[in-house]
C-alpha cells in the first residue's frame, strides 16, 4: 500500500493528508491562512528566498549538523550500529530553530511586526524569540503555567532574549492550552501578528511548511549516511510530541523502502496506566487546533490530560502527516515510558559524553531496544533533537537534589 | 424548513429585531439549565443559541471558557445537552434553538448520528465554531437530510469572495462576528460592523444577526440598527457566574436580557 503513495504530492491542494489534516479554525482566522498560503506558496519555490534560508542555516544556525557514530554505545548496545543526528548542537540546542527561521523569514516577507509562539518545553519559545530580536520584531510565548515551573531556565532565557512569556493559566495549563492561547492572541491582533506553530500541527498550510522547514533534517542525514557508510541506514528513530522532528528526519526518507522508520510516543507512566501522551498508539482521530489528526479524547470528545516526564511531549494530538503515514503503514509509532527515558539520558550521558534532551531520550531508548534485536552492520539513525542541559533541574529533582 | 426561517420571517413583519441569548449548558448546572432557558424566552428572547462545552474552546474569551470548564466538570456531554433540548420542547414547540460549539465533539459522536438524533431532540440550527465550509461538506449533507440549518460565522476580515462561498452553504441565519476577537472582547466598532454588514447583504437575503462584545442596551441598540438581531454571550454567562447558583438567582441574570428586550423594542417600534 505504501509505495503506491507519492508522498512528495501531500498534502493536497485543500491541506488534506488523506483524511487527516485540513483548516479547522474559526472564520476570523481563514483570511490569514489564505494569506500565509498565497505568500509560502511563492516563496518556497523563490530562488532568493531558499538561498536566504540557506545562508541562515549555515551561517547562524551552524549547519549542517554532524552525523555522529556513537561506537561505544553501539558496543553496549551490542547490535545495529548506532548514528545519532545532533540537532542538539545547532545554535539554541535544537531542531526547532529550522522551523523559526523559515517562519521569520516569512513573516519579514509578509510584513508582519509582531510575532507569537506557543510552548512547551521551551525550547521553540526560546528557538522564536532568538529569531525575533535578531528581526527586531516584538514577541509573546504562550507557556502553560505548569511548563513555566518545569522550565524555569528557558523561561528566563526567552526574557533576556527580550520576549514576554505569557504564563497559561485555563484547561490542563500545558502545551495545548498555550496552543488555544497563541490562537486567541493571533485572532485579536490578526493583521500585525505572524503566528509561528512549533510543529507539524495546526491548520494547512502548518503542517506543510514547517516539515519543509525541517526536512533539511533528513536530507543531510540521508547525504551523510552515504558518504560516511556507503549506504543508506535500515532505521530511523525519532521521538513525536507533535512530530516535527520526526517528520523533518523521516520525510527524505519516505521513497526509499527500505528504510524502516519508528515514531516514539510518550509512554509516561504507561500506556496501561492512561497516564501517557500517544495518540498515535492509545488514541483516536478527531479534530483539535485546527486539523484533524489522532488525538487522546474520552467519549464524548472532550480532550484528556497528558502525561509526559518530557514537557515537549506532552500533548493529546499529533500533526496529520503523522497519522497518514501510521494508518498507510510506513512508519510504525510505538513508546517509550518515563523510566526508560530517564535511563537513556543517564546512559547516554555516561557512554557518550552527550547529554540528550529528555524528548530526545526516548527515542534514544526504543533506538536501542530496536538495535539490539538487528544486525551488527545494519545502521540506525537517531535523531536526537534537543539536548539535555534545560532538563538538568527536572532529572535532580527526581535525585532527589535541590538545585537553587 | 426549521423553526429559523419563520421566526425571522414574523420579526420582519412585525419590524421587530432577533435577540439572541446564548448559554453555555450545564452552567452552573444542567438541572438549572432546563429553567434558565424557559426563564430566557420569557424576558422576550426569540431564539435560544446553547453553548455545547469543548475542553478546548480556541474562540472563546476567558468568561466562556471558564463556563465551559464549570460544565465539564459535572460531565455534561453533547448526548445530555440534547436530551435538554428534547426536554425544553416538552414545552415549549416555538422558540427555534440553536446549538453552538467546537468539532470534536460532533466527530466523535458522528455526523449522521448527531443529525439525526439532534432532529428528534427538535434542534434549529447548528453553529461549529471551528469548521468553516471548506471542512463541512459531509456535515452539511447530514444535517441538510434532517432539515437543520447549518449557521456560518462571517468575520470582518472576511472576503468578499468568502462572503459568497459561505453565504452559499449557510442556512437559518448568517452569525456575523463584530470584530477581530474572542468571545466577551471590549473593542465592538460599529461603523466597522456597518461596513460589513454592507458587504454581508450584497451576497446574501439571508437573516444576519451580529454577536461577540455587545454586552447592554447601548451596544446592542447600536447594532441591532443595522442587522436583523444581536447574540448576547458573555454578559449574560458572567451574570450567572455572578449568581450564587441558586436557581432564583441564576434566573435573575436573565433581567439583561429583559432590559435588551425593551431597548431592541423602542427603537423598532
Amino acid at each position: 500500500m505504501s509505495k503506491a503513495i507519492d508522498y512528495t504530492a501531500y498534502p493536497d491542494e485543500r491541506g488534506h493528508f488523506g483524511p487527516y489534516g485540513g483548516r479547522f479554525v474559526s472564520e476570523t482566522l481563514m483570511c490569514a491562512l489564505d494569506e500565509l498560503e498565497a505568500a509560502y506558496t511563492s516563496l518556497r519555490s523563490d530562488p532568493d528566498f531558499i538561498a536566504e534560508f540557506d545562508r541562515d542555516l549555515a551561517q547562524y544556525v551552524g549547519r549542517p549538523s554532524p552525523l555522529y557514530f556513537a561506537e561505544r554505545w553501539t558496543r553496549e548496545t551490542g547490535g545495529a550500529q548506532i548514528f545519532l543526528k545532533r540537532e542538539d548542537l545547532n545554535h539554541t540546542g535544537a531542531h526547532k530553530v529550522n522551523n523559526t527561521i523559515g517562519q521569520a523569514l516569512l513573516a519579514k516577507h509578509m510584513g508582519k511586526t509582531r510575532i507569537i509562539a506557543e510552548t512547551g518545553a521551551g525550547q521553540h519559545g526560546v528557538a522564536s524569540a532568538t529569531v525575533a530580536a535578531r528581526l527586531g520584531m516584538s514577541c509573546h510565548v504562550f507557556m502553560g503555567e505548569e511548563d513555566v515551573h518545569r522550565q524555569a531556565l528557558n523561561v528566563y532565557r526567552m526574557k533576556l532574549l527580550g520576549a514576554e512569556v505569557i504564563p497559561v493559566k485555563s484547561g490542563s495549563r500545558t502545551l495545548k492550552d498555550a496552543m488555544n492561547e497563541a490562537m486567541r492572541d493571533w485572532v485579536t491582533h490578526v493583521d500585525d501578528t505572524f503566528y509561528i506553530i512549533g510543529t507539524v500541527a495546526g491548520p494547512h498550510p502548518y503542517p506543510q511548511l514547517v516539515r519543509d522547514f525541517q526536512c533539511i533534517i533528513g536530507r543531510e542525514a540521508r547525504q551523510q549516511c552515504l558518504d560516511q557508510t556507503g549506504r543508506l541506514p535500515d532505521a530511523l528513530v525519532a521521538c513525536v510530541g507533535g512530530g516535527s522532528n520526526a517528520i523533518g528526519l523521516f520525510h527524505p526518507f519516505l521513497g526509499d523502502d527500505s528504510v524502516a522508520m519508528y515514531g516514539v510516543e510518550a509512554g509516561g507512566y504507561g500506556v496501561e496506566t492512561g497516564k501517557h501522551a500517544a495518540p498515535l498508539t492509545a488514541g483516536s482521530a478527531g479534530v483539535l487546533h485546527g486539523n484533524r489528526t489522532y488525538l487522546m479524547q474520552d467519549d464524548n470528545g472532550q480532550i484528556i490530560h497528558t502525561h509526559s516526564v518530557s514537557a515537549g511531549l506532552d500533548y493529546p494530538g499529533v500533526g496529520p502527516e503523522h497519522s497518514w503515514l501510521k494508518d498507510s503503514g510506513r512508519a510504525r509509532y510505538v513508546t517509550i515510558n518515563d523510566d526508560e527515558a530517564l535511563s537513556a539520558f543517564r546512559e547516554l550521558t555516561l557512554v557518550e559524553g552527550i547529554m540528550p534532551a529528555l524528548e530526545s531520550s526516548h527515542a534514544l531508548a526504543y533506538a536501542k531496544k530496536q538495535a539490539a534485536t538487528m544486525d551488527k552492520d545494519q545502521i540506525v539513525i537517531v535523531n536526537l533533537s534537543g539536548r539535555g542541559d534545560k532538563d538538568i533541574h527536572t532529572v535532580a529533582q527526581i535525585d532527589g537534589i535541590q538545585l537553587t | 424548513m426549521s423553526r429559523l426561517t419563520p421566526t425571522f420571517e414574523k420579526l420582519r413583519q412585525n419590524k421587530r429585531k432577533a435577540l439572541v441569548p446564548y448559554i453555555v449548558a450545564g452552567d452552573p448546572s444542567m438541572e438549572l439549565s432546563l429553567p434558565l432557558m424557559h426563564k430566557l424566552v420569557a424576558q422576550g428572547a426569540d431564539i435560544l443559541e446553547i453553548g455545547v462545552p469543548f475542553s478546548d474552546p480556541m474562540a472563546e474569551g476567558p468568561v466562556i471558557q471558564l463556563a465551559h470548564e464549570r460544565a465539564l466538570v459535572h460531565g455534561v456531554s453533547l448526548g445530555g445537552i440534547l436530551d435538554l433540548v428534547a426536554e425544553f420542547r416538552k414545552n415549549d414547540g416555538d422558540t427555534p434553538v440553536v446549538l453552538m460549539g467546537y468539532a470534536n465533539p460532533v466527530e466523535r459522536m458522528g455526523y449522521s448520528s448527531f443529525a439525526s438524533r439532534a432532529k428528534a431532540a427538535g434542534v434549529d440550527g447548528v453553529l461549529i465554531v471551528d469548521m468553516p465550509p471548506e471542512e463541512a461538506e459531509d456535515l452539511n449533507a447530514c444535517l441538510a437530510g434532517q432539515s437543520i440549518d447549518n449557521i456560518f460565522l462571517l468575520a470582518p476580515t472576511t472576503t468578499d469572495e468568502r462572503i459568497a462561498k459561505v453565504s452559499a452553504m449557510a442556512g437559518g441565519y448568517i452569525y456575523c462576528v463584530s470584530l477581530k476577537g474572542v468571545t466577551g472582547a471590549g473593542n465592538i466598532d460599529v461603523a466597522q460592523v456597518k461596513t460589513l454588514m454592507a458587504r454581508i447583504h450584497a451576497h446574501t437575503d439571508l437573516p444576519v444577526t451580529v454577536g461577540f462584545g455587545i454586552k447592554d442596551e447601548t451596544t446592542a441598540t447600536q447594532v441591532a440598527a443595522c442587522c436583523d438581531g444581536v447574540v448576547v454571550g458573555s454578559a449574560l454567562v458572567s451574570r450567572v457566574a455572578a449568581s450564587d447558583g441558586s436557581e432564583p438567582a441564576v434566573l435573575e441574570a436573565t433581567t439583561l436580557i429583559r432590559d435588551i428586550r425593551h431597548a431592541l423594542d423602542g427603537l423598532s417600534g
